[in-house]
């Protein structure tokens, strides 16, 4: 059958059983929107490519497929970069496909011309410029596999113009060939025998989960894992989901902003078993004071991960189901032969009270004015957690993946490596794209919000409805948290406006339906309305107290130890974390 | 310069930009790189790189593990000092007029370079050799003036029998497969 690259392309993304990408088109990409008329794929058309390739995001974070977008060249590439930025960092696995001008323009500085191979390089796992049509459906195979296997990440395919005219026999290829690349997915058994030894011998241990276990659908693993072998967990802010924080040894989210419970069990540990996560700074604060007495176990399925921060007492290089489930079947195995699970019973009273004496607070006086948090408590309370949350960057974020209580996988979606405000309108478009099913609430700052707010226009449009939460703190609220009390209340271009734009006639504008609350009394109501609403989305503008500050924080380089609970800015008193550990 | 010299080959599949991708990660790290020599290989659709580089321990270890996840990149090998050949080619110009030409013939005869050119003035010399040998002759011939130089970077293969994709190295984590997987501090 003959067809011309741009068919082929289609046919590769059939292939590949791609249902929806996220694009806008231009010169270099038209061939492309040609045959997308008569293809089963859904083109979602986005208002911006930042927004595509954020959407794109959002669909394999709450999917676990692979994301598509599609932009033109030059302009349309570049303004995929940030997107790909933050998937390489979050290892979500998208496919950008980019136009490029004609093939013997190439260099030449053509219109709409930009090396986006060359830009893309250190932000993409790899990339394509496809310089022959009958390569097309190769190399769409070959960027689906890399995308979604071994750490997943994002993978550009650059296709010239006229390769996208270029007439050739259309071939399926069955297999494909990637000496280069043979991720390592099946942990060594001797490791697994020498970690759940470590384990066993272990008073004070902690699983420290990454958004590796969530990746590698490893929650029920991770589940019988601890549940089995009596040992805490703490999620990180990417892996919020891979374990339910109702269960009781359940410790939250460490790190900068993560709860007191979290951040000392990390502290006080003697063993660190650390599931598809990276020692990241936000996590470890100062790295040579944390966890000082932890011994390391670190599975992870990227070899360069293991021993980057720090060094790993039993390094496993695997995907996170697969070794998780021999750890879980091996330390079965040693806790029948010892008689049981040791007793741990004093590190885990320590922790329980830990719990009790320091959960997430704050105070909302019932006259206001309102409290962030509570608005964000109060959405979680009314969607009983049924939904998929999505957050941008900043004080908000904090807070609902703090307030929110995770039950399961795939329903938190955020920017943590990057921390890319303008993240969740589109993330939360590309999430409820992909799971109709669901309900889809973006959490976002006034800030972040603003910076891709006309994705807005792409739901209605498009039909696909969320509800747009904004923390309106007229403030970049977590700059001016820092400037308040890192450069002595000094603020410096931080202060946005609590009504310009009026985020309520804005939503108008863009066919959502707009919700204010101001006073803690109206908060259930608004909350209540915009849950009424399934046909459309929602923007509710809650009008939040500018002043609040996040907390618990540990200072960026202060050591873990340092963690300010409150505002009061005091280390506990009583200082549990000197409390009996064994 | 900090950091001690090393050298690693690198197999790479024979594609557009992998230059680049792996010149790009030393580059992003802050790390010069001495020398680089690329070349065809026996087998059809790979080259091979030698890289040369003064750099730590821990971020060497931390850039051969994200070389290996470059998708084109099939093999590295780090060579140990005295385990490997090495040699490089070295291309040179250097004034020879009058009684300064016997001297520089007798010198290249010492080293056993060969004149490649020759005018009434210069002679250009050929010679290979470890790195450290060039080094000597150069400095000899610095005397008369060197008018250019060309070199072409370390190349390097590992002694003994075995070739770079039989050969399982120290920082191969990468292509370490999980059974050979055997841990230590990496
Ligand atoms: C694209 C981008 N620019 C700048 C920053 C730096 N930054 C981090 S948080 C933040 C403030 C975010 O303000 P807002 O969206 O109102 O959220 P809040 O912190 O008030 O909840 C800024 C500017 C960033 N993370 N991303």
């Amino acid at each position: 059958m003959k067809v011309t690259g741009a068919q082929a392309l289609f046919k590769a993304l059939e292939g590949e059983r791609v249902d929806t990408v996220f694009g806008i088109p231009g010169g270099a990409i038209l061939p492309a929107y040609d045959p997308l008329i008569d293809s089963k794929v859904r083109h979602v058309l986005c208002r911006h490519e930042q927004g595509a390739g954020h959407a794109a995001e959002g669909y394999a974070w709450a999917s676990g497929r692979v994301g598509v977008a599609m932009a033109t060249s030059g302009p349309g590439g570049c303004n995929l970069v940030t997107a790909l930025a933050d998937a390489k960092m979050d290892s979500v696995p998208i496919v950008a496909i980019t136009g490029q001008v004609p093939s013997p323009v190439v260099g030449n500085d053509a219109f709409q011309e930009a090396d986006i191979c060359g830009i893309t390089m250190p932000i993409t796992k790899h990339n394509y410029l496809v310089t022959d049509a009958n390569l097309i459906a190769e190399t769409l195979r070959e960027a689906f596999h890399i995308a979604s296997t071994g750490r997943p990440g994002p993978v550009l395919v650059d296709i010239p113009k006229d390769v996208l005219l270029q007439e050739i026999t259309w071939r399926w290829p069955e297999e494909i060939d990637l000496p280069g690349y043979k991720p390592t997915t099946k942990g060594n058994l001797r490791q697994v025998r020498s970690a759940a030894k470590m384990i066993m011998e272990s008073k004070r241990p902690v699983l420290y989960v990454g958004g590796g276990v969530i990746k590698a659908n490893a929650s029920k693993e991770l589940f019988r894992l601890a549940a089995d072998g009596r040992l805490p967990v703490t999620t990180t802010l990417m892996a919020r989901g891979a374990f339910p924080d109702a269960h009781e040894l359940a410790l939250g989210m460490p790190g900068m902003h993560g709860g007191y419970p979290a951040v000392t069990a990390m502290q006080k540990a003697d063993l660190l078993v650390a599931l598809g996560t990276r020692f990241d700074d936000r996590v470890t604060g100062q790295l040579a004071a944390f966890a000082p007495d932890a011994k390391i176990i670190h599975v992870d399925i990227d070899p360069a991960e293991i021993g980057k921060n720090r060094n790993a007492d039993v390094p496993i290089v695997g995907d996170a189901k697969d070794v998780i489930a021999k750890l879980h079947a091996e330390l079965t195995r040693q806790q029948e032969e010892a008689g049981g699970v040791p007793d741990r019973s004093e590190w885990l009273l320590t922790l329980e009270s830990w719990k009790q004496t320091y959960p997430y607070r704050y105070d909302q006086p019932a006259d206001g004015p309102l409290k962030p948090q509570f608005a964000i408590e109060r959405l979680y309370e009314a969607t009983k957690g049924d939904a998929i949350v999505v957050a941008g960057v900043g004080q908000h974020q904090m807070w609902t993946s703090q307030f929110w209580r995770f039950s399961e996988p795939r329903t938190w979606v955020n920017s943590g490596g990057l921390g890319t405000m303008g993240f969740a309108v589109p993330a939360a478009l590309g999430a409820a794209a992909a799971r109709p099913d669901k309900r889809v609430v973006a959490v976002d700052g006034d800030g972040c919000f603003q910076m891709t707010a006309q994705e807005l226009a792409t739901s209605r449009t498009e039909n696909i409805p969320f509800i747009t939460a904004i923390i309106n703190n007229a403030h970049l609220g977590m700059v001016r948290q820092w400037q308040e009390l890192f450069y002595e209340e000094r603020y410096s271009q931080v202060y946005l406006s609590y009504d310009v734009p009026d985020y309520v006639k804005l939503a108008e504008a863009y066919g959502a339906i707009g919700l204010r609350a101001e006073h803690p009394d109206e908060v259930d109501a608004v909350i209540e309305k915009a849950l009424s609403i399934t046909d459309r989305s929602v923007v509710i503008d809650f009008r939040v107290d500018q002043r609040e500050m996040c907390f618990p924080m540990v200072p960026a380089g202060a050591s873990n130890d340092d963690i300010i609970v409150g505002p009061e800015g005091l280390r506990p008193t009583n200082e549990p974390a000197e409390a009996p550990v064994a | 310069m900090n950091g001690q010299l090393h050298t690693i080959s690198v197999l790479v599949e024979d594609k557009p930009g992998v230059l680049t991708r792996v010149a790009g990660l030393f580059a992003a790290r802050g790390f010069n790189i001495d020398s680089l020599a690329v070349g065809p290989t026996s087998d059809d659709g790979l080259s091979r790189m030698t890289v040369v580089v003064h750099v730590d321990r821990k971020p060497l270890e931390q850039i051969t593990k994200q070389l290996n996840k470059l998708i084109n990149v099939i093999k590295i090998l780090e060579h140990d000092p005295g385990e490997a050949v090495e040699r490089e080619l070295m291309l040179v110009k250097v004034r020879a007029a009058g009684e300064d030409r016997p001297r520089v013939m007798e010198i290249s005869t010492v080293f056993r370079a060969n004149v490649v050119d020759v005018t009434r003035s210069t002679l250009t010399l050929e010679a290979t050799g470890k790195p450290e040998k060039l080094e000597a002759l150069l400095e000899l011939l610095r005397d008369f003036g060197v008018i250019e130089l060309s070199r072409t970077g370390r190349i390097a293969l590992a002694r003994g029998d075995k070739g770079i994709r039989e050969r399982g190295a120290r920082s191969k984590v990468a292509a370490v497969g999980a059974e050979e997987w055997t841990g230590g501090g990496v």
